[in-house]
């Protein structure tokens, strides 16, 4: 019993610490930005790897959930005859919740990763530390520049995912199912409120912060050779995908 | 002048360096050998400032690099070049681009005098030209360690630390490292602290000769007084005796 709860005291000690270490990683990754030198071209590139590079994954994944959407939603609202609702019901969902959550889920499996990756890789080659030597800094030229690319790509990421998936909505909804396509954006444009749109840029904003940052300190603090950069990839899918859904559930909350 | 002084360090409780004392004398090359896993490593990453120590101190003329900061740590670094054991090579650029790095980041040179600079380098390295457009992953194993080295000269550093400099290489590649770096360390006369287990091979590079054991320097002389000294683990080591206790 007495070890069972020092375990649980060694975790819960061990949660804060690294929730106050990773705090302290974002503070300096974000504060080297306004500091010389600024690395646009750096930026770019990461923008390139984490966004660009993305964007067939989010392509598919926001069709097809505007697809689903438009199939469930049709065939509940025809019980209340009110198909109508369908482009305002897609929309909503979209652009509240699924965009924002699905595109951060998205982003983390793929670019998260890739990240992780990245960094361990560099870290157990000693390339941070050779950095570190000719007085760059590892951090302003390795994190920096993925920390602000993921600030401006995963929400532009989002916005992509919430028209791909509007747009599948309308070709189920629509060319399918038969929805009037004047009704399907009229109740689009009536429901949708600019806080609805504000919520979702505010959340992928939140989002892309936190799966770059995940991806980057697990990456940047990797250990014990190759299987040490497998376990941190790892680390880093599952619990950027946690803390996009609990930070959602949280903005959520603030939201409504 | 480089004087390492009472430095203690231990990593998960584990004593890796137990009050090492060394003085690395400038212009010239001292070898610092000892089993693997002794913690040689760890001595060069203290020099550089990569791993701080629990205690001791390392001056580097005079100055106590612990007190560094800002600034004057950057501009510290500036004299000191690392030629890595596995070269750390950046993955994401090529041989011209990562032997150009150093300039490209810390001067504002033009890109003509860059290339001039480089191709120079790739030249002392015995390179040709077409490995400038090469990839790390791209390269054998030696031909990494000489592009490292460009990257490590490129500067024109006071002060170069090599660690392991020949690990993984075939016998006639470990010879031609050797020799680069006794050329190059008789063409700029920088002072070199090179960590290795290569024997007899590291005794026709060094002025000096230093053995780690147990986190202490337990031997420091020319390699003729290291080859007779009389303490026995220095001898076991340099005959390459048999030791099933030490890793």
């Amino acid at each position: 019993m007495v070890s069972l709860i020092r375990k649980l005291g060694h975790r819960a000690l061990n949660l804060v610490q690294e929730s106050g270490s990773m705090t302290l990683f974002l503070l300096e990754g974000l504060a080297l930005a306004f500091l010389p030198p600024f690395r646009p071209r750096r930026i770019l590139q990461e923008i390139q790897l984490i966004g660009v590079k993305s964007t067939l994954i989010i392509l598919l994944t926001a069709a097809f959930t505007g697809m689903v959407l438009a199939l469930q939603g049709y065939y509940t609202l025809k019980k209340y005859g009110s198909e109508g609702a369908l482009g305002s019901a897609v929309a909503l969902s979209l652009i509240r919740e699924m965009g924002p959550v699905l595109t951060g889920i998205m982003v983390s499996a793929r670019a998260g990763s890739a990240v992780t990756a990245e960094i361990g890789i560099m870290r157990i080659t000693e390339q941070l530390d050779a950095l570190d030597t000719m007085a760059v800094n590892p951090m302003q030229y390795v994190v920096m520049p993925k920390l602000i690319a993921g600030l401006i790509a995963v929400p532009l990421l989002t916005a992509i995912f919430d028209v791909t998936g509007i747009l599948g909505g309308y070709l189920v909804g629509v060319m399918l199912l038969g929805v009037s396509s004047g009704s399907y954006f009229a109740g689009m444009v009536q429901s949708v409120v600019p806080l609805d749109i504000n919520g979702g840029i505010v959340k992928s904003l939140v989002f892309g912060l936190t799966i770059i940052l995940v991806a980057c300190y697990k990456g940047y603090y990797t250990e014990h050779g190759a299987e040490g950069v497998s376990q941190a990839t790892n680390q880093t899918v599952v619990l950027s995908a946690v803390l996009v859904l609990a930070w959602d559930y949280v903005l959520t909350s603030f939201f409504m | 002048m480089i004087q390492v002084i009472d430095l203690h360090k231990s990593f998960n409780g584990q004593k890796v360096l137990d009050g090492a004392n060394l003085t690395i004398p400038t212009g010239r090359i001292t070898v610092v050998i000892g089993k693997s896993g002794v913690g040689k490593s760890v001595l060069l990453k203290h020099i550089i400032g990569l791993v701080k120590p629990d205690r001791g101190q390392i001056l580097v003329d005079g100055v106590d690099i612990a007190t560094l900061r800002g600034r004057s740590l950057r501009d510290f670094k500036k004299h000191f070049a690392v030629l890595f054991q596995g070269g750390a090579l950046f993955d994401s650029l090529n041989v011209f681009e990562n032997i150009a790095f150093p300039l490209r980041e810390k001067t504002s040179l033009p890109e003509a005098e860059i290339a001039q600079r480089v191709r120079l380098r790739l030249e002392q390295m015995h390179l040709t030209s077409e490995v400038e457009t090469k990839f790390p992953d791209e390269l054998s194993g030696g031909m990494k360690k000489r592009v490292a080295l460009a990257r490590a000269m490129i500067q024109e550093p006071e002060i170069i630390l090599f660690d392991e400099p020949v690990t993984g290489l075939d016998p006639p590649m470990s010879n031609t490292v050797f020799h680069l770096i006794r050329q190059t360390h008789q063409d700029s006369g920088y002072t070199a602290l090179v960590v290795a287990h290569d024997i007899p091979e590291v005794f026709t590079i060094a002025d000096q000769v230093a053995m780690l054991h147990r986190g202490r320097i337990i031997a420091q002389g020319t390699p003729a007084e290291i080859q007779n000294h009389s303490d026995p683990m220095v001898q076991s080591f340099i005959k390459g005796e048999v030791d099933f206790l030490e890793g």
